[in-house]
């Protein structure tokens, strides 16, 4: 075993056994001291990603502030394993702290509220996301909702709202110049194509279960596909914007009750999607 | 008592000491084993030549440490919810469970009390003080899993003279655990997480592979060709906490001196063979001994011993059965 105290000598050659135990114990500590500083230096290097801004998450409904709630997580999916339309993936290696970390791509699969009742929050053991966040932890100025959104699933039940204090982001049109609306143009067919495998809940199609969205093609004659699908009510519409050349253009804009659930740009069918939602961005326009 | 004390101390790093002086019951056995040479060399030989080389608590510990990680696994994948989550936290059919290093890296970077994760953690506690703490580490993790295969190939390259063994001092395990606990606590980070190969390999397995898996395989690989089971040994925390765990614990494993030929085969496949210094001819100085808080409990040197020195052991419920 490792040895630190040289011991006591054996009696045939003392100094010399005693000299290179000591030796070998200097040794010994100098590479536990060289491990140690590996291990330190490996750990540190996980804050580049962080400091380099790399990635601003989209981070599931009920998420801590984004210090908070890489510091709150377990790193455990529970909540990635109870999300009906699976929008919940989990960080990598590459995003340093954010390891195992919740977060949707909202590209690929956009939280639409599907479960109504954001099961990732009650999955979460952790508090790291939560219906109520604690006292002591602070509220952007812009983050909180100006009312508990309202469903529009939900908007013959008797409870119609959504227990959601904070919005992830806020949407806005990143590429007027892509936007079919904009160039006063509709949409046919299917919004992502064929191939595409996102979900979403058509409540004319069934209130409860999501449905694969190549399977419920448009025909609309102004595309207002981001307004349309919004799972929340009033949170995004199109409005009559005149441009720089003074022509007035029917313009989606996200308005103060958005949350950043991201089906916007999940189901915008340009590509890349003209409209995006800026995750952990705050509300900044007028209420 | 004081035992207790010199096990935790060599648990954080603390080499063996030979006992100053040997109680009259251990001499006597001494001296009994050693009265008859000849014979106590021809019984040696006869145990040896009948010793079955048997793998019984290894393919037991595989065994186990499979299903409970593929029970995470299908919990997700046929979304049958009996054990949901990944090894740092889950629900066992709805109850909270949370590794206990993982809960305290938490607690410390966000310094807040949440009242689920400790409720996960103060089961998992009890769970852990009953079934002998690292044994967590030895039938559970699956770092451990393939960590102990890539011992095996660390081994073979030694005997070949391939490569040489490094060893780094006990002692610098304590000073990880410390070095992360300070790192969670000043950044507001659960910084071991992002090196944890526990959890990268849990959630790999649970969730599809991804480039986490790269530096596993570099600590892996650290293990095939410069130091033996590094990671286990002198780094992980995780170990340290459910070793704490394990100095309250009455499952473990026991020595008898009785029995034992000091030919040192267990502490050759030991992963951590400090627990077994008693072993060694004239370091026992009671008849009984329990291995103390840093075995994992993992079964290689009741496997190993030819004479059924070391065994199993769960104090209190021996002595009713």
């Amino acid at each position: 075993m490792n040895d630190l105290a040289p011991q006591t000598s054996s009696p045939a050659n003392p100094s010399a056994r005693s000299l290179s135990r000591r030796q070998q114990a200097r040794r010994v500590f100098l590479r536990s001291l060289a491990l140690v500083g590996g291990i330190l230096g490996l750990a540190l290097s996980a804050y580049v990603p962080l400091l380099r801004g790399r990635f601003t998450r989209l981070r599931p409904p009920g998420a801590l502030n984004e210090a908070d709630f890489l510091a709150a997580c377990i790193k455990c999916g529970q909540c990635l394993q109870v999300c009906p339309v699976n929008a919940i993936k989990l960080g990598d290696i590459d995003e340093g702290f954010g390891i195992g970390v919740p977060y949707i791509d909202a590209r690929a699969q956009a939280c639409d509220f599907s479960c109504d009742a954001m099961q990732c929050v009650l999955a979460c053991p952790t508090g790291a996301l939560t219906y109520d966040k604690p006292d002591f932890l602070p509220v952007r100025p812009g983050a909180s909702l100006p009312a508990p959104p309202v469903l529009k699933a939900k908007a013959n039940d008797p409870e119609n709202t959504l227990n959601l204090q904070e919005r992830m982001g806020v949407a806005r049109l990143a590429r007027p110049e892509a936007c079919l609306a904009v160039q006063g143009k509709g949409f046919r067919g299917s919004a992502r194509g064929p191939e595409f495998k996102g979900m979403l809940r058509y409540t004319e199609v069934d209130r409860w279960k999501p449905v694969p969205i190549h399977e419920h093609p448009y025909d609309v004659p102004l595309c207002d596909l981001c307004a349309r699908a919004c799972p929340v009510a009033d949170a995004i519409e199109l409005r009559a914007r005149r441009g720089a050349d003074g022509v007035e253009r029917m313009t989606p804009e996200a308005l103060s009750a958005c949350v950043g659930c991201g089906v916007c740009e999940m189901i915008c069918p340009t590509e890349p999607a003209a409209i995006v939602v800026d995750a952990q961005a705050v509300w900044e326009g007028a209420t | 008592m004081k035992r207790q004390w010199t096990l935790l101390l060599g648990m954080l790093g603390a080499t063996p000491k030979k006992p100053q002086t040997v109680p009259q019951p251990a001499r006597e056995i001494m001296a009994r084993k050693y009265a008859d040479k000849t014979g106590f060399i021809e019984e040696k030989l006869r145990a040896r030549a009948d010793h079955a080389v048997s793998h019984k608590w290894r393919n037991r510990r595989w065994a186990v440490l499979t299903v409970v990680n593929l029970l995470f696994v299908v919990s997700f994948w046929l979304d049958i919810q009996m054990l949901e989550g990944a090894l740092t936290g889950s629900r066992f059919v709805g109850f909270h469970m949370i590794d206990l290093n993982a809960a305290l890296q938490v607690m410390l970077a966000h310094k807040h009390i949440i009242v689920n994760l400790v409720i996960g953690a103060l089961t998992v506690f009890v769970l852990w003080v009953m079934l002998g703490g690292r044994s967590f580490c030895s039938w559970v993790c699956p770092y451990h899993l393939v960590s102990e295969l890539a011992e095996k190939a660390h081994l073979a390259l030694v005997r070949k003279k391939l490569v040489s063994e490094h060893e780094f001092h006990r002692g610098t395990r304590t000073f990880c655990w410390l070095l992360f606990a300070a790192l969670g606590f000043l950044s507001g980070y659960t910084v071991f997480e992002t090196l944890s190969p526990t959890g990268i390999l849990s959630r790999a397995l649970i969730y599809g592979p991804g480039l986490a898996l790269a530096w596993v395989l570099v600590l892996l690989l650290f293990e095939i060709f410069y130091s033996r089971r590094a990671w286990c040994r002198y780094v992980c925390p995780i170990g340290l906490t459910y070793g704490v765990v394990g100095a309250l614990s009455p499952t473990r494993v026991v020595f008898r001196v009785e029995q034992c030929f000091h030919e040192g085969d267990c502490r050759k496949v030991c992963l951590v063979p400090h627990v077994l210094d008693v072993t060694i001819k004239g370091r026992a100085d009671a008849k009984v001994m329990s291995l103390g808080p840093d075995c994992t409990r993992c079964g290689l040197c009741l496997d190993a011993c030819p004479n059924g020195a070391l065994q199993f052991d769960v104090k209190g419920l021996s002595r009713l059965l």
